[in-house]
C-alpha cells in the first residue's frame, strides 16, 4: 500500500480558481446564444387583486420585441409543488413584485423598454402586510421549516418559571433579510424538439431538472439542467426560481434560446428571504445560573401563497440545560412576498434572541457570560435525550478566551471610553446540525490512468468542487492530479442541493463509497481494460444511518465594537470565531467560509434592514443602495480558528456542515458587545445609529 | 422600467471605434446600451459581471483608459474611442497578472462572481496609491508621493466593490501583496 499524504484535510487551492480570476467561468447569464433573445420580467404593482385588462401594443410595437407573455397568453403548466413557480398562470395577484408578464426581444435594451410600456390594469383588494405579535391571523402550524414540530413542551415550564429566582424575559425581533448572491437569478433556455435545456443559477440541478420536468408535463430525462458557476445563493437558489420557468416558457414560444436575469431591484419579491421574526425569550435560573425554565415562542409570517415557517425556536431545544421548556411557533399568512431558506434558517434568527438573552441572564445573575454558558452545558440533548456524537462548545468558547484575552475583561458596562468612543466586548454561542441527504455518484477509471468522478454537486462558491476531488483522491489512495471531478449538472448521478451545510456530507459520503468501490476493483485488476473500471454509490442506506445521536455543530464567537458617542455608529474592531465542526477537510476554503457566514452576520448586526411598504406591500430595500450588505470598509480583521475534533457518527470524512455556523451567533456577539461598551441593550436588529444614538 | 411612452428609440443607433484589451473593435450599438452590455452580449467578453447595473456593487468594473469605471453606468456611446481592459485582458498570455496570482494565493473568492470587478478594480486601486491618490482615510493634505496601502487604505479604496460571499478579509490580503 502506498503512503501517500492525505490530501484530504490538506490545503488545496480551488481547482476552478484560474477561471474565476481570468473571467472565463462562465455563469448562467454568460452562456448567450448568437441566435439567442432576452427576456424581461415585469412585475405587479399592487400588493393584491386581481389583473383585468392586458395591453401589449405599445410593447410589441417594436419589432425586435418577439412576444409578451401573461396569464392570457403564456404555455400552461402542470401543477406542481411550489406554487411561486406558477408564473403567469393565472390574473389573480397574491404580492406586490409578483411576475406578472414577461418582454422577449432581440435586444435587452429593447426587452426592458418593452417591460415598461406594457400596460396592465388591475383591480386592488385591501392588502395586510404588517406582522404584529397579536396578528389576528396567527396560527400554529403543523410543522416548521426542516420537519421541526411547531410546539415542543417538556416538564411544566409556567410553574418552573414563576419559582426561579431569576426571570429575564424580553422579545427579540429581527427584520426581514434578503440573501443578495452577488448574482442575480437567471437562466439561459432553449428546446431541442421535446427535450428543454437550460443553463440555471441554482443550488441544485436535480432538483430544478425534476420540478421543470413536472411543471412541462415531460419526463425527467427530457430536462437537462447546467449549473457548472453559481454565483452564490445562501438559500436563495435552493429551489427553482422563477427564471427558469419564465425563460423556458419564452423559449418554448419562441422557439429560440432565451437569457432571463432578474434584475437586482426584483429579487426581494421572488427569490425568497429570510422572514421577519419576533421572538419572546424567557429564562428563569437559579441564583447560580442553572436555567430551571426556558420559554423561546416564535411569531413569524409567511406569504397568501405558500407556508414557510422559519424554526427559530429550534436552537433552543438543543443549547442549554433546560428541564422545562416550552419552544413554540405561530405564523400568519399576509400579502407579501413568499419568504424561505437565508443561510442557518431557524438556527440564526433563533441564536440571535437565545444568546441575548443568555447576556442578559449573565448580567442578571452577576456571571459572565461564558461561565454562565458553562453552567448550563447538557450531556445529552435536551428534547430528545439522545446523547450528542460530540459537542465541544465549551473547548471553544475557553479557546475563545484564551485567543481574544477575554480574562482581561472589566465586566462593568460602559468601562472603557477612548476620547467620544465607547469600547466592549461580547460573546456568543454558534450552532447548527448536521444533516445529510441520500446521493449517488459515479467513479470511472481510464485506460490512461485518470479517475473521472462524477456527482451531481453544485459549487456555489462552497469549494465543493475541489473538497470532492481531495475526498476522492483520498478513497482512491491517488494523488489529486489524477481525479477529474465533474460537477454541475443534471446528467451527472442525483445529488442533493447545496444547502443545509450538507452538501460536502451527502456528495462527500457517495463519492467516498463510489471511489472505495473502484479501489477495490483496481486492486483485482494487473491494469485498467480498455473500456475501463467504474464503481457507482448510492447512499441511500448510510444516510439514515446515525440519528441514535445528536448531531451538531458548535462555536463561539467574540467580538469587540467601539460606538461613537457623537454619531452613534458601531463599528466592528475584532471580530473572533473558534469552531468545532468534526474534520476539517480543507483549511483553505474552510476559512473562507467561516469568514463569509462571520461577515453576513456582522451585515445581519449593524447594517441589513428591510421593510414591508405599508402603503405598497412590498419591500422597500430593494437594491444594493438600500440594503446595505457589508462592504470592505465595515469588515475588520477576522480571525478564525478551529478545534480538530474527532466524531466517528458523522460520515466516512468525519465532517460537519461548515457553510452556515459562521452566520449563526455572530449578531448576538456584536450586539452583546454594543450593550457592554454603552449599556444600551437594543433589542430590535440591526443596531443602526438612529436606534442607538437616543440612548446614548 | 417606468417609461410609460413605448420603446421609441430602438432605431437609434450610433458607430463607435474602442480598444478592448488592445484589440480595435468597430460596432454599430443601440444608444440605450450600457458599456457593460456591449462588452458582454456583444463582444461576449463575459468577464465584467452585472450585479446591480446601477452602480451599487462593483461587479461590471472595468479599465476605461486606465482608470476603473462601473461599465453599467456608462453608455457605449460615450466610451467611443477609449481603450477598455476588461479582467480578460489582464493576463500576459498564460502569465497572471499578479493581483490575478494573489487572489487565488488568498483564496480572495468563493462563488467568484465578485472576482472580475474586484481585481479590475484592485489593479486601479493600486495604481491610483502610487500615484499618490488620496482616499477618505488618507490623513489630511495632498500626499507627496505613492500612498501607502495599509490594510485601512485597501478597505476604504475597495468599498465599491461588493462581496456577498464575504472574502474580504483575504481580497484585503491579496490587494495588500499584489501592491508591495
Ligand atoms: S453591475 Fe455595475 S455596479 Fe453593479
Ligand atoms: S466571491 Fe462571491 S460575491 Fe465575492
Amino acid at each position: 500500500m502506498t503512503t501517500l499524504p492525505r490530501t484530504l484535510g490538506a490545503d488545496t487551492a480551488r481547482l476552478e480558481g484560474r477561471e474565476k480570476v481570468t473571467g472565463t467561468a462562465r455563469y448562467a447569464a454568460d452562456h448567450g446564444h448568437p441566435d439567442g433573445l432576452f427576456a424581461w420580467a415585469v412585475p405587479a404593482t399592487i400588493a393584491r387583486g386581481e389583473i383585468t385588462g392586458v395591453d401589449t401594443g405599445a410593447a410589441l410595437a417594436d419589432p425586435a420585441v418577439l412576444t409578451v407573455l401573461t396569464h392570457e397568453n403564456a404555455p400552461r403548466l402542470e401543477e406542481g409543488v411550489d406554487p411561486t413557480l406558477a408564473v403567469l398562470q393565472s390574473p389573480r395577484v397574491a404580492h406586490r413584485g409578483q411576475i406578472v408578464a414577461l418582454t422577449v426581444a432581440t435586444s435587452l435594451e429593447a426587452a426592458r423598454a418593452a417591460a415598461g410600456a406594457v400596460r396592465l390594469d388591475y383591480t386592488s383588494e385591501p392588502h395586510d402586510v404588517l406582522l404584529g405579535l397579536d396578528h389576528p391571523g396567527l396560527y400554529a402550524p403543523e410543522e416548521a421549516n426542516g420537519g421541526h414540530p411547531a410546539d415542543r413542551e417538556r416538564g411544566d415550564f409556567d410553574t418552573a418559571y414563576d419559582e426561579a429566582a431569576v426571570q429575564h424575559d424580553a422579545v427579540y425581533e429581527t427584520p426581514p433579510l434578503h440573501n443578495h448572491p452577488m448574482e442575480p437569478h437567471a437562466a439561459t433556455a432553449w428546446w431541442e424538439g421535446e427535450r428543454l435545456c437550460l443553463y440555471d443559477s441554482s443550488q441544485g440541478s436535480s432538483t430544478v431538472q425534476q420540478m421543470l420536468a413536472q411543471l412541462f408535463g415531460l419526463g425527467p430525462e427530457r430536462v437537462q439542467v447546467t449549473s457548472e458557476h453559481v454565483g452564490g445563493g445562501f438559500g436563495s437558489k435552493g429551489t427553482p426560481r422563477p427564471q427558469a420557468v419564465l425563460a423556458a416558457m419564452a423559449a418554448r414560444v419562441t422557439g429560440r434560446p432565451v437569457t432571463l436575469a432578474l434584475a437586482r431591484q426584483q429579487l426581494a419579491a421572488v427569490t425568497g428571504h429570510r422572514a421577519p421574526t419576533l421572538q419572546r425569550l424567557r429564562l428563569g435560573a437559579d441564583r447560580d445560573g442553572r436555567i430551571q425554565a426556558l420559554a423561546h415562542e416564535i411569531v413569524t409570517q409567511s406569504s397568501a401563497i405558500q407556508e414557510f415557517v422559519e424554526q427559530a425556536a429550534a436552537p433552543s431545544r438543543t443549547m442549554y440545560v433546560s428541564p422545562h421548556s416550552r419552544t413554540t411557533h405561530r405564523v400568519t399568512r399576509l400579502d407579501v412576498p413568499t419568504p424561505s431558506w437565508m443561510r442557518a434558517p431557524g438556527e440564526c434568527p433563533g441564536m440571535y434572541a437565545l444568546e441575548s438573552a443568555m447576556d442578559e441572564l449573565a448580567l442578571a445573575c452577576g456571571l459572565d457570560p461564558i461561565e454562565l454558558r458553562l453552567r448550563n452545558e447538557p450531556d445529552r440533548e435536551p428534547d430528545s435525550g439522545r446523547p450528542y456524537s460530540s459537542r465541544h462548545l465549551v473547548e471553544c468558547l475557553r479557546e475563545g478566551a484564551r485567543r481574544f484575552g477575554w480574562q482581561h475583561r472589566d465586566p462593568a458596562v460602559q468601562g472603557r471610553r477612548d476620547g467620544r468612543l465607547l469600547l466592549g466586548t461580547g460573546v456568543a454561542a454558534s450552532t447548527y446540525p448536521v444533516m445529510v441527504s441520500p446521493c449517488r455518484a459515479e467513479a470511472h477509471a481510464r485506460a490512461d490512468g485518470l479517475i473521472d468522478v462524477r456527482v451531481n454537486a453544485t459549487d456555489i462558491g462552497t469549494g465543493a468542487r475541489t473538497v470532492l476531488a481531495q475526498i476522492a483522491a483520498d478513497a482512491l489512495r491517488m494523488p489529486l492530479d489524477r481525479v477529474r471531478i465533474h460537477v454541475g449538472s443534471s446528467k451527472l448521478p442525483e445529488a442533493p442541493v447545496a444547502g443545509g451545510s450538507s452538501g460536502t456530507s451527502s456528495w462527500g459520503s457517495a463519492v467516498h463509497k463510489a471511489c472505495e468501490g473502484l479501489r477495490r476493483q483496481l486492486a483485482e485488476h494487473d491494469e485498467v481494460p480498455e473500456t475501463g473500471l467504474t464503481a457507482t454509490a448510492d447512499t441511500t442506506e448510510e444516510a439514515k444511518r446515525g440519528q441514535e445521536y445528536a448531531r451538531h455543530a458548535y462555536g463561539a464567537q467574540f467580538c469587540e465594537v467601539q460606538v461613537d458617542t457623537a454619531t452613534g455608529e458601531t463599528r466592528v474592531r475584532r471580530l473572533l470565531g473558534v469552531f468545532a465542526t468534526g474534520r476539517i477537510l480543507n483549511p483553505r476554503t474552510a476559512r473562507s467560509q467561516f469568514l463569509g457566514g462571520m461577515t453576513m452576520g456582522l451585515g445581519m448586526a449593524l447594517t441589513e434592514h428591510s421593510t414591508v411598504d405599508r402603503e405598497f406591500g412590498d419591500y422597500a430595500e430593494r437594491d444594493l443602495a438600500m440594503y446595505h450588505v457589508p462592504v470592505c470598509a465595515d469588515v475588520p480583521d477576522i480571525d478564525v480558528h478551529w478545534l480538530d475534533e474527532e466524531d466517528p457518527h458523522l460520515n466516512p470524512m468525519g465532517s460537519k456542515g461548515i457553510g452556515e455556523i459562521g452566520i449563526v451567533g455572530t449578531a448576538a456577539a456584536v450586539t452583546n458587545a454594543v450593550h457592554h461598551a454603552t449599556g444600551v441593550r437594543i433589542r430590535a436588529l440591526p443596531v443602526t445609529p438612529d436606534a442607538l444614538l437616543p440612548h446614548l | 422600467m417606468r417609461s410609460t411612452e413605448g420603446t421609441g428609440c430602438a432605431d437609434t443607433t450610433t458607430a463607435l471605434t474602442l480598444h478592448i484589451n488592445g484589440e480595435r473593435q468597430e460596432r454599430t450599438v443601440d444608444n440605450r446600451t450600457s458599456l457593460l452590455d456591449l462588452l458582454r452580449e456583444d463582444l461576449r467578453l463575459t468577464g465584467a459581471k452585472k450585479g446591480c447595473d446601477h452602480g451599487q456593487c462593483g461587479a461590471c468594473t472595468v479599465l476605461l483608459d486606465g482608470r476603473r469605471v462601473n461599465s453599467c453606468l456608462l453608455l457605449a456611446v460615450a466610451a467611443d474611442g477609449t481603450e477598455v481592459t476588461t479582467v480578460e485582458g489582464l493576463a500576459d498570455g498564460d502569465a497572471l497578472h499578479p493581483l490575478q496570482e494573489a487572489f487565488l494565493a488568498h483564496d480572495g473568492f468563493q462563488c467568484g462572481f465578485c472576482t472580475p470587478g474586484q481585481i479590475c478594480s484592485g489593479v486601479a486601486a493600486i495604481a491610483e496609491a502610487a500615484e499618490g491618490w488620496p482616499s477618505a482615510v488618507t490623513p489630511d493634505g495632498v500626499p507627496d508621493g505613492p500612498v501607502e496601502l495599509s490594510g485601512g487604505e485597501v478597505r476604504e479604496r475597495m468599498s465599491g466593490n461588493i462581496c456577498r460571499c464575504g472574502a474580504y478579509v483575504n481580497i484585503i490580503d491579496a490587494v495588500r501583496e499584489a501592491a508591495r
